[in-house]
């Protein structure tokens, strides 16, 4: 290429480096899903260090929890969710377009299964009095707290399977490719990694003595 | 890189229709002239509120006419209540603060050049820079919805202090829907803040064309993506925020309201919540958030100054360090806006070290920039002016926040007008000159037309005048003890201090007015200014290498090549003492002839 050559025949001001492969090597749509990740990491940490502050200003902070089952369940499903995730994201690099397809609906499935069992918690919460603000058990603001932190992660599950299911079915209709799967897929782990901070700060710190 | 500008490309052919090309488009420049415009509107909205503040405050018993216009309760017989006097501050901070210096200097001059800047074709992400923008228009709507709703905005100040802000109508006019809209329109805000800086973020990391290294990246595309990456996380946190403010009063939650909170004999339903959060939140963002507006005013000062000094600034890398240490130290200090609010006294100089600290990158940045004007044979043009009347500003304004960084001088200082000189200096009126420095360097790359400079330079002097005689006498009121946020200083201790607030309202209309120069010469040259040649001030980087406006795709089919530092100034070139970033010829370095 000529703009090469011009550039060649100046060594004593090589160009700085040349902009064949991204910084990292990433493309711009995982860095824009990174970058993403960051801003969102930020909002989770914000509501997280909220209900810290809220929980250690309160005397008498209410601990209902007194199975860790349905909990236990849920993080097993997300957590394995995430392993089939990277199986369909291997699948999709390997070019086996049927597995990453099938390993990507799996993963859907499994965080509907995830938000089936959140909703049932959340109803079972709500039989017992628990609302935004009041609950039986002490002050108001653990409902609050409860219901915003999990809500805005079921949010994020709810984003998640909806994109998993676009992203899937366009990746099987040749749209997209393996890349779109991954950065589909590094959302998705997030969503997975706050979901064990949320595990033990508001559901194992919570528990009852 | 190729095929992701090429992607970049194939999203965006030139389009034709009226809407794609100048409503819902797609091109960087096209909305960074749109993110100038809403920034150009609400700055005339935020100064017309604050004229009529300052009447007010001066002679409060004067009444405005027409005024009843706007509010029936809020003025009647033409003359503001107290309430409604607090409603317009806290119109005038949150336009001001959010939608003229936060997109201005950043989101509008950052869209137009920071992509021409680093020569890309475009964002990678076209339709996120169009909602970007419209998301920004729609929170902008409804903020000003506030005006039209129940008894007017929120009176909370644009800091939005709970339990003031928290508690619902108990707490006064416009702390109902007026405070709901506030708190949602912020919280869009957020959103288009994060489009905005996913794609700067990504631009100058991946768009950037053959041989255009970070280090050959000008200085303002160095300031705004600086700038992003604070936006980044700061509006991240601003968000959940807002929208726990809002559940405070829409889903009945008491996340900043107190136990046993009593306003006008009455205890307030909320109980459990602390109002130290809010501060921790907001000040968590409101920190990097006044950064986020001089950052990028630093970034264009520099870039001006070199054209006009015709040689670099003493150390290009020292300024780049500079601006990145102050984005750090940014999130590490925000705790100095608390000083006074009952936070532990430890954490009061956990917070005050850093804060003394900043200054030091600060103080680099404003040392390089003296340093760089010391004997330079100077072109004193209106951008140049604005430059160094931003530099003046900087000073002025950053003086007196060494006094304020302190805990025990803080105590006495807070809360007075010796803040609001404080941080009118260094952040609003500090970046308000960069915004013009910007508007008068680039107005012929934007609209293919020169400004008028007579006119540029009485701007100048006049609005230089002007800013110091409104904003230095606050400093003087604020150590006589003269709080902020009162509506009149008629009858108590503070009466002595009137002649000074009438001197300063004056002042600020005066200084207003004056405005209408520059009004008067953006549309004027817009329409019927001398047609701009491609490279007027006889710049090296990018934005000067294409035609004026730059087509569609910014080079015109061809990517450009880079062979040197941004700032070849003082140097042998083919046109003159300058070499353009795109000219292959060899630079003889006054290093090579020793």
């Amino acid at each position: 290429m000529s703009q090469a050559d011009l550039t060649m025949s100046h060594p004593a001001h090589p160009p700085g480096m040349t902009i064949g492969l991204a910084p990292f090597s990433v493309s711009a749509n995982k860095m824009a899903i990174w970058l993403f990740i960051i801003a969102d990491a930020a909002t989770f940490a914000a509501c997280l260090v909220a209900y810290g502050f809220l929980r250690n200003g309160t005397a008498n902070w209410p601990r209902p929890f007194h199975s860790i089952v349905n909990v236990s369940v849920m993080t097993f499903i997300l957590l394995t969710s995430s392993l089939t995730m990277l199986l369909g994201v291997r699948a999709a690099k390997a070019g086996d377009k049927s597995g990453a397809f099938r390993w990507t609906m799996i993963t859907a499935v499994m965080g509907i299964l995830f938000a089936a069992l959140h909703i049932r918690e959340w109803m079972g919460l709500i039989d017992e009095g628990m609302s935004m603000f009041h609950n039986p058990w002490g002050t108001g603001l653990f409902g609050a707290s409860f219901f915003s932190i999990t809500g805005l992660h079921l949010l994020h599950v709810t984003g998640g399977v909806v994109a998993l299911l676009a992203v899937g079915f366009r990746y099987m209709g040749g749209r997209y490719d393996a890349d779109d799967l991954e950065v589909t897929g590094l959302y998705w782990h997030f969503v997975d990694l706050v979901w064990m901070f949320v595990v033990p700060f508001v559901y194992l710190l919570n528990l009852a003595h | 890189m190729h095929d992701m500008s090429a992607q970049a490309h194939a999203a965006h052919h030139a389009p034709t229709g009226f809407i794609r090309k100048y409503v819902f488009s797609l091109d960087h420049k096209v909305i960074g002239k749109q993110y100038y415009g809403l920034a150009f509107f609400a700055a005339i909205i935020g100064m017309i509120l604050s004229w009529i503040m300052r009447v007010h405050l001066g002679w409060t018993n004067f009444a405005i006419p027409g005024l009843h216009l706007l509010s029936k309760n809020g003025a009647p017989g033409d003359i503001l209540t107290p309430e409604y006097y607090l409603q317009l501050m806290t119109m005038h901070g949150t336009i001001m603060v959010f939608f003229v210096l936060t997109t201005a200097p950043f989101a509008a001059f950052g869209n137009f050049f920071l992509p021409i800047q680093v020569g890309a074709e475009d964002m990678p992400f076209p339709r996120f820079n169009m909602m970007s923008f419209w998301v920004t228009f729609v929170s902008f709507l409804v903020m000003i919805a506030a005006f039209f709703v129940g008894d007017g905005p929120s009176l909370a100040g644009w800091t939005q202090y709970a339990p003031l802000s928290a508690v619902g109508p108990a707490a006064g006019p416009g702390q109902g829907m007026g405070e709901v809209l506030w708190a949602s329109s912020i919280a869009i805000f957020c959103v288009g803040q994060l489009l905005g800086s996913l794609n700067f973020i990504t631009t100058t990391l991946d768009m950037r064309t053959q041989g255009m290294s970070l280090w050959r990246m000008p200085l303002t595309t160095w300031a705004w993506f600086i700038t992003s990456v604070m936006g980044l996380t700061a509006f991240a946190v601003l968000m959940p925020a807002c929208i726990l403010l809002v559940l405070d009063h829409v889903a009945g939650t008491s996340f900043f309201v107190p136990s046993n909170l009593v306003i006008n004999d009455q205890l307030q339903p909320h109980s459990g919540g602390s109002t130290l959060l809010w501060q921790h939140l907001f000040w968590f963002f409101g920190h990097p958030e006044v950064y986020i507006a001089i950052v990028p005013a630093m970034g264009i000062v520099s870039h001006i100054l070199m054209a006009n000094i015709r040689r670099p600034l003493l150390s290009h890398r020292a300024l780049i360090y500079s601006m990145g240490a102050i984005a750090v130290l940014s999130y590490m200090v925000y705790g100095h806006h608390m000083f006074v609010s009952g936070m532990n006294p430890i954490s009061s100089i956990a917070f005050s070290f850093p804060t003394l600290v900043i200054t030091i990158p600060a103080t680099i940045i404003v040392l390089i920039w003296l340093g760089s004007l010391y004997g330079s044979k100077i072109r004193l043009n209106s951008a140049c002016l604005f430059s160094l009347g931003m530099i003046s500003m900087f000073i002025s304004g950053g003086v007196s926040g060494f006094f304020l960084a302190q805990p025990s001088l803080d105590i006495m200082l807070h809360a007075t007008y010796f803040v609001v000189g404080h941080f009118h200096f260094v952040m609003a009126v500090a970046a308000m000159f960069g915004i013009f420095a910007g508007t008068y360097f680039w107005f012929p790359k934007m609209y293919g037309r020169m400004m008028n400079e007579t006119l540029g330079k009485i701007h100048f002097i006049l609005t230089f005048i002007g800013a110091y005689c409104i904003f230095m006498p606050f400093h003087y009121l604020g150590m006589a003890g003269n709080v902020r946020r009162y509506q009149a200083f008629t009858d108590d201790y503070l009466q002595p201090l009137i002649p000074v607030h009438r001197f300063i309202t004056i002042a600020a209309v005066a200084t207003g007015a004056v405005q209408a120069i520059f009004l008067y010469n953006f549309i004027h040259s817009r329409f019927w200014g001398k047609p701009a040649p491609e490279n007027p001030w006889e710049a090296t980087s990018l934005e000067w290498s294409t035609t004026s406006p730059p087509p569609f795709d910014n080079f015109g089919g061809k990517l450009p090549v880079v062979y040197h530092d941004p700032y070849q100034y003082g140097v042998e070139g083919p046109a003159g003492d300058y070499v353009m970033q795109t000219d292959p010829t060899q630079i003889q370095l006054e290093s090579d002839e020793a």
